[in-house]
């Protein structure tokens, strides 16, 4: 089997003749990766995972699960795939252990199979001793455990996690991050995940895809995204007005200066490194340092800087209500 | 796949057990949902009690009428008799029975089934909103079982409910008819299996394309109405005026009604009557749920 476990190419989908919500799209996840479609709300993240999870048929271009067609072969890919939605979709009135054997069943599952699998992904996600308690009185948390563990009684092969920590906060976030992390290190299973949060998305992801209204514009590692950006940003202070940026240049690892008043913002790889080179040289000229500042390049400006807005205007603006409502609607036509 | 089974038909029990465990393990829907036909026998079969408007108590002799003719106590009895005669003669031929309760209790029993079969058709616009229906897809179960998991859970609550509200009737008063034998209940289920079909089928593709709780009540009110008063459920068709009838002769719940009435409270059951009428219930329920399940399908199939 290749080592590309998903495939998408020219992936598309239109919705009522005019709506595109994916534009031919191109990406191809790698075995025993997690992969990170990021992205603000409508940019088309659900529809996509929609598509791979043979919900929504493309219009155009195709896509292939360990290689099956996701059109034609659609009963195979549901076979080998698990999904972790984004709503909570286990239900109310029956207990966590009668929702995994529910799941078990949509899949055929035989129940001396499914009881025993049942009983060890509750371990797993540790619900064990809530198992019999009915779904209702679960927290948001343990109800996104819950969803995990139904999501993997199938044994998948790759999973998919369609925001999974949307509207938990900020501790039980990272404990599902660290379930999550475990399955890939434990089982070795393919990922593909939606986000919209930064921090998620470099916590997680092996690689990501930054994803605005329906195309992919970067593919990348974080730290590649990251250092796409031209490295960290070391900010200098000296005591003397004098300019000394065509001193700064000839510094080691340094790539560009620019002069601000009496500061001077330096770009460099390797911040941690030319950091010190730099105090050093100065000195070495009989300029006193005042201060030194160094910035990390985040997510947020990768985005900032390939979609020309930051991830929470296009949240706040006009546009995330339109998308809000087309996600509403897509499933209407 | 080891443990796995590829049967086209696999998820279906287990679906429809999940829609039905919703309503016997949640103790308070379970016992409202028994209520409700007691509430409906006990209110209605007696405020609108037909039967009492000609029974025999609504025929009285008055005092000066007796003095007038001179009768003798014997005449008198006699007289009365032939009153109350006449009263059960009207109800035999209106109702086709003396007990106005049994006739509204066969009406209960579908119109039940309707209400059933409606709030089924609603549960799939939760399953989408709260996308367990995204995630069932996601499956390898078949885009009809999920669809035949509603229409038979429907018909399974519909045929409990007809039991329960059969055994609260008999102490109000229901009386089974002189053709009546055990036997002729299997025919009732059947009867509301086929309804239930039908209507859910109905039901869930009105329902399956929208997103909000508010379109399904409106269509759902819509129907209720003229599908519960345009049929036999209260009165016989016979005696509506004829605009009425013309829309209660259409109407599957009538042919329900009539033909459930045949088999539990009729003195005769007149058989190519009762062919005709489970004819036109089999006929309504193969052409509504083929349309409920193509039209489901090839919206869950885009």
């Amino acid at each position: 089997m290749s080592e590309e476990v998903i495939k998408a190419e020219g992936l598309t989908k239109i919705f009522n003749k005019h709506l595109v919500a994916v534009d031919h799209v191109n990406f191809s996840v790698k075995r025993g990766e997690i992969f990170g479609f990021l992205g603000p709300n409508g940019a088309g993240k659900t529809t996509t995972i929609n598509m791979l999870i043979t919900i929504l048929r493309p219009t155009e271009g195709k896509a292939s699960i360990l290689g099956y067609d996701i059109a034609k072969q659609n009963n195979e890919v549901r076979y080998s795939i698990g999904l972790v939605p984004q709503e909570y979709t286990a239900d109310e009135d029956l207990t966590g252990y009668e929702n995994i054997l529910l799941c078990a069943d949509l899949y055929g599952i035989s129940h001396e199979v499914s009881k025993k699998r049942a009983l060890e992904l509750l371990e797993l996600v540790e619900l064990t001793e809530f198992k019999d308690k009915k779904v209702q009185t679960f927290s948001g948390g343990m109800r996104r455990r819950l969803e995990l563990a139904c999501g993997l009684i199938n044994r998948p092969k790759v999973l998919f996690l369609d925001e999974p920590t949307l509207g938990l906060d900020v501790q039980t976030r990272s404990a599902t991050w660290n379930y999550i992390k475990r399955l890939k290190k434990e089982f070795g299973m393919t990922l593909f995940m939606t986000t919209h949060y930064l921090e998620e998305a470099d916590a997680l992801c092996d690689r990501i895809a930054i994803i605005d209204h329906g195309k992919i514009i970067v593919v990348g590692t974080p730290t590649e995204l990251k250092d796409s950006l031209g490295g960290d940003i070391i900010t200098v202070g000296i005591q003397k007005d004098v300019d000394i940026t065509g001193l700064i240049k000839k510094i080691e690892h340094v790539k560009e200066v620019k002069k601000e008043n009496d500061t001077y913002m330096i770009k460099s790889e390797n911040g941690e490194i030319t950091a010190p080179l730099i105090i050093e040289a100065l000195r070495k000229e009989g300029h006193i340092v005042t201060r030194l500042s160094l910035t990390k390049p985040t997510l947020n400006e990768v985005y900032l800087q390939y979609t020309g807005r930051s991830m929470r205007d296009a949240e706040e603006s006009g546009e995330s209500l339109d998308a809000k409502r087309f996600t509403r609607a897509r499933f209407r036509h | 796949m080891n443990n796995v089974s590829r049967s086209k038909l696999h998820g279906l029990w287990a679906l429809t057990n999940r829609e039905l465990k919703k309503w016997y393990k949640a103790p308070t829907v379970f016992i409202l949902t028994l209520i409700q036909p007691v509430i409906w026998l006990g209110l209605l079969g007696n405020a609108l009690n037909l039967g009492s408007l000609v029974g025999s108590s609504s025929f009285s002799v008055s005092p000066e009428l007796i003095s007038q003719l001179q009768l003798t106590p014997t005449q008198i009895t006699g007289l009365q008799g032939f009153f109350s005669n006449i009263g059960d003669t009207i109800l035999q031929n209106t109702f086709g029975t003396t007990s106005y309760i049994s006739f509204m209790a066969v009406g209960m029993i579908a119109f039940t089934a309707l209400f059933t079969t409606m709030f089924s058709g609603m549960s799939v616009v939760w399953d989408r909103r709260l996308g367990f229906l995204n995630k069932a897809l996601s499956t390898p179960v078949s885009r009809s079982v999920i669809i035949l998991s509603k229409v038979l859970s429907a018909a399974l609550r519909s045929m409990f409910q007809a039991a329960i509200i059969l055994i609260i009737a008999l102490p109000l008063g229901f009386q089974f008819g002189a053709a009546f034998t055990p036997i002729n209940i299997l025919g009732v289920f059947a009867f509301l299996f086929l309804i239930c079909l039908g209507l859910s089928s109905l039901f869930i593709a009105i329902n399956i394309r929208s997103t909000r709780m508010e379109t399904p009540m409106a269509v759902m009110n819509l129907l209720n109405l003229p599908l519960t008063f345009a049929s036999s459920a209260f009165f016989p068709i016979e005696r509506m005026p004829d605009w009425l009838q013309a829309v209660a002769n259409v109407n599957p719940l009538s042919y329900t009604m009539n033909g459930m009435r045949q088999l539990l409270i009729n003195s005769t059951i007149d058989y190519s009557q009762l062919a005709l009428q489970y004819a036109y219930v089999g006929i309504f329920a193969a052409v509504l749920t083929t349309i409920g399940i193509v039209l489901s399908w090839r919206f869950l199939n885009k």
